[in-house]
């Protein structure tokens, strides 16, 4: 590896002119447990290195019942998990960021850094669709906003340019009686990356069983996380039952565009896409209701 | 120099000054250049724990953390657990219920253990699984280890009254 | 947990049994003990390999003239660097290996043989740099196709690893070139004959996949070469001089010129045995006049050390209406990856170790494979041996509706029994141990409410090894004493030396200083593996403190002024043989030992041929989940014959380590290849081991059928421990969801498969 330089600038200026001094060999470090493993195994080649953490913008964390959740791109995920807000209101974002590798590894990596890795298989971009998130990004020609279910754009790729940085995420306002979950399959208990992941956001009428809003994103099911509208619309209008599950999981199943690989067969993805939405489902039910909670 | 620097930390109650290579992590800074060896490379992916250190009160694995961001924080490892020649409570646990065979994962378990019971003095068996859940161990099976802390644990509070 | 079960021992000991903490004990929590990657020279020199891209490819040149021009290069080797040796086998640790593949496993030589394949070494002021140098060097290749399957290496047409091998088959030589480098063969009686007359005649295959040791520690290695031609590598091995006598061969160096010196180490389970990197660093440091360190990653180790064979074994079983086995055949390949080694040979020797019938037939075979060659892996070729026959024995247990204890009770051999090769076992605990097993609170205990939970019991067997070891025991002025021997120690071995020691001489543990020596400090001793450490070199401390109390005797009889003959040592005190109120103790005569003669220093060699057998038995009850196939093993009990347990706590540890990664080998550790014989998962992210959350309570039982060949009885145990738990589970498993996965690892998609094919079955 080449001699690398080595920055710590405390202002979001400061780190877009940095990005823009060697494009494409200088890397945006948060918590480093995706940036640094790729650099040291030679997949990335880098000139240098900006350490985000020092940026206030990237440290906002922040929940308001009006207008929701302010999570800055570098805030670790254990410091997400410990914001009581976030996992009364924001529970699948707080499983998702508590499935993300270790202790360890969750006082260093963040849902920013989780997401511009461009994983499918990232366990936080699920639920920040499901529950409509936006990413704030900033670059040398201004800022924009990106929906949540656009971010990811293939295996690796986001929908950032060149010399963009991701400042923060902003979460609706949770609605009343709505509640989510985030639930993956792996093949041990911890530290396996996700085979399938499923995440569901639902709101509740006043009858606390009739389903008024739903969303459901599936991970590691396709090129990109999936956004399953069909599934999601199976339950809406509808009570909670064996019928409406049924039909919720056949959809996600019939949603996903798996592959095989060393993670697990793409007839079984499929099959466990529909497990991990009923279940989901199930658990963003019992919490819309206040019969469980995180 | 182009691509070095000193770093300054606090290491275990000390201010120290280190002389790095940008391109080193934390490990390496610790193992190199201060003299601390307790650390040890397992992976250098952060999937087994074997570096573990606690970093500005948080267990973290010190290969992922490179050593230019220690500049400025407070570090414990295995070398400052103990209270100069007193054991602490994990180490004579360990001991005790020969939760070590070969050892090389025993310094990264005594960080993530003592930062566990810094959160929570009276962790469930749950808790104490899924927290070191990011610490392997090849030659235990697990199950002394899980006894020394819970022994650990009943120590510390019993300590403190 | 952590039960002692006492069936055959009628002595008391005062140390032995009891659980003192280890002497290194303090050093390992606090940091301080120094593992093998734990050295920083001040003018070190840093090595990086430049490995295949390929799993089978010629070498049609390699150019490292630009990587030699870049400033902070110091040195680069390849194979035409080492000396070209001949063609014979050498023993090398605990296996065999040929002298002419030796050189070219560590650095290819014509062909790279395996992704990883090491191609050349390079030395430079800084690890960047000597990365930096692997990339300019220029290696044209001609791929060739590769094969990592033993069955499609096996086949007709299939790509030759080496062009002029032969099978070794029955002590003959076959002459077509094939990748079956032996064949082995058992047998007695007909079993052809007694299958025809048998009631209950079951026949399955099975398949493994490649599994890594896993150690935590990466291997590394540090070498010094002075100008006086003494070199000194210090390195994390299992033996100083096993990989001293690798090095000196490799090098073609007398072993007088080499100093090895074992550091503490972080896990080999067999792993550890072969030299890989010691030799170039070496070889390094020659041409460079300075140290030399190297240190794999992760992805090396994965890739370039010798994993545990994957294997495809054909196995079945006649038996009575009673249960008595009438016959028992297996047929099994082993993948021994890419240079010729011998471990299915012993597989043959495991594979019905724990049964009786008056007709067997084994044949198994070694093959060669575009994969990194086999080493040992904790009781190497009998996990994969023995699983497949006790999910038969299982199945014949159902077919008979006998208990599956029973079953294996009316059919466990004992002392006199016949092994595959015809020789009777002596003394050995196997009923012990199925009866102890039968006893538990476990099995006793109701199946754990469903659905989907079964129970599972297995049994497993290793021969354990002898081998050499040699120990010194100086008596120190204070009357404590310490004691030297070679054998590295990896789980807390220098603890049983020094109880052996105290238990010998009449001390306290804690008065016994134990060390581990290098080679230049000690007389020769093998590898710290085989089971073979605490019977061994402990024989070894045994007898050299016998020799140590023999010199005591002399100095006892001058202070009585008495001959020697008069004075006895009875219960850790020397008594006048006249006149039984007349005693001293080894402290006592201490002070003594300047003006009686000078110091006394026991010491001892020992070579063990009869090692002492190891079975156990192990039970799990299981839950599957229906919409997974997801395994959580929700109970485990091993139980085990230690022969005598010298200290409880390391033993039970043994037990609980082999359990867990038995439990990985068995749920979710493999090798998996692409279509190239490409590793695809050389890391610990997707090569599964078993984490703190995925392992139950691992209940211990000990039971102690004292071993006859060792003072203390001691059996070995660090090994059969790991071969149980894949049939353990995998019955467990079957009887949760009624159908058998008869694949390893039983991943979650594989359960699930079997499960909905049973479901539709009973549908239909």
């Amino acid at each position: 590896m080449k001699p690398i330089e080595f920055d710590a600038p405390t202002s979001l200026q400061d780190a877009i002119r940095l990005l823009g001094t060697d494009p494409g060999k200088v890397g945006l470090l948060s918590g480093g447990t995706d940036l640094i493993i790729q650099w040291r195994g030679g997949r990335r080649e880098l000139s240098r290195m900006v350490d985000l953490k020092h940026i206030p913008e990237l440290n906002v964390l922040e929940f308001d019942p009006a207008r929701g959740l302010r999570l800055g791109a570098a805030v670790p995920c254990a410091r997400l998990a410990d914001f009581e807000p976030a996992r009364q209101h924001y529970p699948a974002l707080v499983e998702g960021a508590q499935l993300i590798g270790s202790m360890q590894i969750q006082s260093r990596a963040s849902v920013g850094g989780n997401v511009c890795n461009g994983s499918p298989a990232a366990d936080s971009i699920c639920p920040l669709i499901v529950l409509g998130a936006a990413a704030l990004v900033q670059g040398p020609r201004g800022n924009r906003e990106i929906p949540a279910a656009l971010i990811v754009t293939g295996p690796g790729q986001t929908a950032l340019q060149g010399g963009e940085i991701l400042v923060e995420f902003r979460v609706p306002a949770p609605a009343a009686r709505s509640s989510s979950a985030y639930l993956r399959f792996i093949p041990r208990n911890e530290m396996d990356i996700a085979v399938v992941g499923a995440a569901t956001s639902l709101a509740l009428g006043h009858d606390g069983r009739t389903v008024t809003q739903a969303a459901i994103a599936l991970g590691a099911a396709g090129p990109t996380p999936i956004a399953a509208d069909a599934a999601a619309k199976a339950l809406v209008g509808k009570k909670i039952d064996e019928a409406s599950l049924a039909a919720a999981a056949a959809a996600a199943s019939g949603a996903t565009k798996p592959i095989t690989d060393l993670r697990g067969p793409a007839p079984y993805r499929r099959h466990l896409a529909g497990v991990l939405t009923r279940r989901t489902i199930e658990t963003a039910v019992r919490r819309a209701r206040g019969e469980e909670r995180l | 120099m182009t691509g070095k620097r000193i770093v300054t930390a606090t290491i275990n109650g000390k201010a120290v000054w280190l002389a790095v290579d940008n391109r080193m992590s934390l490990l390496d800074a610790l193992r190199e250049a201060a003299g601390l060896t307790g650390a040890k490379e397992g992976c250098l992916t952060g999937d087994c724990g074997a570096c573990s250190v606690i970093m500005n009160g948080r267990v973290v694995d010190s290969c992922l953390v490179m050593a230019a961001e220690a500049e400025g924080a407070t570090l414990t490892t295995v070398e400052g657990i103990a209270n100069g020649s007193q054991l602490h409570p994990l180490q004579k646990q360990f001991l005790r219920h020969a939760a070590l065979q070969c050892g090389i994962c025993t310094p990264g378990f005594l960080v993530s253990a003592k930062a566990l019971l810094d959160a929570t003095p009276n962790p469930t068996e749950h808790e104490i699984r899924y927290w070191m859940a990011g610490n392997l161990c090849r030659c235990t099976g697990y199950e002394k280890i899980l006894s020394a802390v819970k022994d650990a644990a009943a120590e510390l509070r019993n300590a403190k009254g | 947990m952590g039960k002692l079960q006492v069936t055959e021992q009628s002595k008391r000991y005062k140390v032995i049994g009891t659980r003192p903490v280890r002497h290194d004990g303090e050093d390992k929590v606090t940091g301080r003990a120094r593992y093998g990657g734990d050295l920083f020279f001040k003018d070190l020199l840093w090595c990086k390999v430049l490995r295949s891209p390929h799993a089978h490819a010629k070498i049609l040149s390699i150019d490292a003239s630009r990587a030699l021009r870049l400033p902070g290069v110091m040195a680069i080797v390849t194979s035409a660097d080492l000396p070209r040796l001949e063609d014979r086998m050498v023993e090398s640790g605990e296996g065999v290996e040929n002298l002419k593949f030796m050189t070219d496993r560590l650095l290819a030589r014509d062909k790279v043989l395996f992704k990883g394949h090491a191609i050349a070494a390079v030395a430079a002021v800084d690890v960047w740099t000597a990365e930096e140098a692997c990339n300019l060097i220029e290696v044209k290749y001609e791929p060739l196709k590769a094969v990592v399957d033993p069955l499609e290496a096996m086949a007709e047409g299939a790509p030759l690893l080496h062009g002029t091998l032969t099978t070794m088959t029955l002590g003959k030589k076959v002459q077509k070139a094939s990748n079956v480098c032996t064949h082995t063969q058992f047998k007695r009686g007909d079993v052809h004959a007694a299958f025809k007359g048998s009631d209950v005649v079951i026949e399955r295959e099975f398949r493994t996949k490649t599994t890594h040791q896993g150690y935590i520690e990466l291997h590394t290695a540090t070498a010094l070469a002075r100008s006086d031609g003494q070199i000194t590598v210090w390195t994390s091995t299992q033996g100083g001089f096993a990989a001293r006598e690798q090095i000196a061969t490799i090098l073609a160096l007398p072993l007088s010129r080499i100093k090895v010196v074992p550091m503490e180490i972080g896990g080999g389970f067999g792993g550890r045995i072969p030299v890989y990197m010691e030799p170039i660093v070496a070889l390094l440091s020659i041409r460079t006049g300075k140290p030399v360190k190297h240190t794999m990653t992760r992805a090396e180790d994965f890739q370039a050390t010798g994993p545990a064979s994957a294997t495809v074994s054909r196995i079945k079983i006649g038996a009575r209406k009673d249960g008595t086995f009438t016959a028992l055949q297996a047929w099994m390949a082993y993948e021994g990856g890419a240079f010729p080694g011998n471990w299915g040979a012993t597989g043959a020797m495991c594979v019905f170790s724990a049964y009786k019938a008056e007709h067997l037939l084994v044949d198994s075979l070694d093959v060669m494979t575009n994969t990194p060659k086999v080493a040992a892996y904790r009781a190497p070729s009998s996990p994969q041996a023995m699983w497949g026959v006790d999910s038969v024995v299982d199945e014949i247990a159902e077919t008979l509706k006998m208990d599956p204890l029973e079953l294996r009770l009316k059919n466990a051999v004992e002392e006199g029994s016949l092994k595959a090769d015809g020789l009777p076992y002596g003394r050995i605990g196997l009923r012990e141990c199925l009866l102890a097993a039968r006893q538990t609170e476990h099995w006793k205990s109701p199946l754990p409410e469903g659905p989907y939970t079964g129970r599972g019991t297995a049994v497993g067997f290793w021969h354990n090894a002898g081998l050499q070891s040699s120990a010194i025991v100086p008596i120190n002025m204070d009357g404590t004493a310490s004691v030297v021997t070679g054998s590295v120690d990896i789980g807390g071995s220098r603890a049983s030396m020094a109880i052996i020691a105290a238990e010998t001489l009449g001390l306290k543990a804690e008065e016994v200083r134990p060390s581990v020596a290098d080679t230049d400090s000690i007389g020769h001793t093998d590898v710290t593996g085989g089971s073979r450490t605490t019977m061994t070199t402990g024989q070894a401390v045994y007898e050299a403190c016998q020799d140590a109390i023999a010199q005591m005797k002399l100095r006892v009889a001058k202070l009585w002024d008495t001959q020697a003959e008069h004075v006895e040592f009875k219960d850790g005190r020397f008594v006048h043989a006249k006149d039984p109120g007349k005693t001293m103790t080894v402290k006592q005569l201490a002070p003594n030992l300047p003006r009686t003669g000078g110091p006394v220093q026991g010491r001892a060699s020992v070579l063990t041929r009869q090692p002492g057998a190891g079975f156990g038995c192990h039970i799990a009850d299981v839950q599957v989940d229906p919409d997974t196939g997801k395994v959580t093993v929700l109970r485990y009990t091993a139980v085990q014959d230690a022969g005598t347990a010298i200290h409880p706590s390391y033993v039970e540890g043994q037990m609980q380590g082999g359990v867990t990664q038995g439990i990985g080998w068995a749920l979710n550790e493999e090798y998996v290849h692409n279509e190239r014989g490409e590793m695809m998962n050389p890391g610990f992210l997707d090569y599964r081991m078993p984490t703190f959350p995925d392992v139950p309570h691992i209940e211990t039982v000990i039971v102690e059928v004292p071993n006859p060949n060792h003072a203390y009885g001691v059996r070995g145990v660090g090994e059969t421990p790991i071969v149980p738990p894949m049939a353990t589970l995998h019955n467990a498993i079957a009887h949760a969801i009624g159908a058998r996965v008869r694949s390893l690892p039983m991943t979650p998609h594989k359960v699930l498969d079997a499960l909905m094919e049973t479901a539709k079955m009973a549908a239909d």
